[in-house]
């Protein structure tokens, strides 16, 4: 979503995006002329008239888990929010049984949070999983 | 003169020119920006609805249509950029 009228997500999908990704865009591009979206979201820059990165995870109840927020000039790092979202629905299936520690990926160890495990998730958990 | 700008992510919008700004707009200005505020995770994400492109036809997109569904809501400063 941003700013820029249909029209102008059409032409951009078309005349470059569909060079980048075959067949285009296959989800929708929605426009947000004004920022009364962006505003409801908090992530509207009212001086520069733009909106910022904001990326918004929200789960099949229409509950946001997550959010971040970035200036223009970098981009974003689309493998962790998958990964984002693979650890919330992992969580989601256990019914919150289980969660997600520092550097979980699928595949990876998780914790089920409980009586035994305070003061202990030293020994099933070691520093260096929380990094690739 | 028009002035050259360069091609960057940002995009510059106009305003007005001079220091005859109205004192209640400028107050106005502040209230609203007193009302904008970061949305909460774990709470109810605000409905909208939204014009946009997708697979060669302009369509409506209601958020809440998508419950049920995994969503990604990405903002950005516009198209042709860069990033």
């Amino acid at each position: 979503m941003s700013i820029d009228t249909k029209f102008v997500h059409k032409m951009w999908n078309d005349q470059e995006l569909s060079k980048m990704v075959e067949g285009g865009i296959p989800f929708p591009m929605l426009s947000d002329a004004g920022g009364k979206v962006g505003t409801l979201y908090g992530i509207y820059d009212e001086d520069a008239g733009v909106e910022t990165r904001g990326r918004f995870i929200i789960d099949p109840d229409g509950i946001v888990q997550a959010y971040e927020v970035l200036t223009p000039p970098v981009g974003r790092n689309v493998s962790e929010a998958l990964r984002q979202i693979q650890g919330y629905q992992m969580v989601r299936e256990s019914k919150g049984t289980e969660a997600a520690p520092s550097g979980w990926r699928p595949g990876k160890m998780t914790l089920k949070p409980g009586v035994d495990l305070v003061g202990k998730v030293w020994t099933v958990w070691k520093t260096e999983m929380a990094f690739d | 003169m028009p002035e050259e700008l360069s091609a960057g992510c940002a995009r510059p919008a106009g305003g007005p020119v001079g220091e005859n700004i109205d004192a209640s707009m400028e107050k106005n200005k502040d209230v609203r920006k007193e009302e904008m505020k970061m949305i909460q995770v774990g709470k109810k994400a605000p409905d909208f609805t939204a014009p946009g492109y997708h697979e060669g036809k302009f369509v409506n997109v209601k958020l809440s249509d998508y419950l049920g569904k995994w969503v990604i809501l990405c903002f950005y400063p516009g198209d042709f950029t860069f990033v």
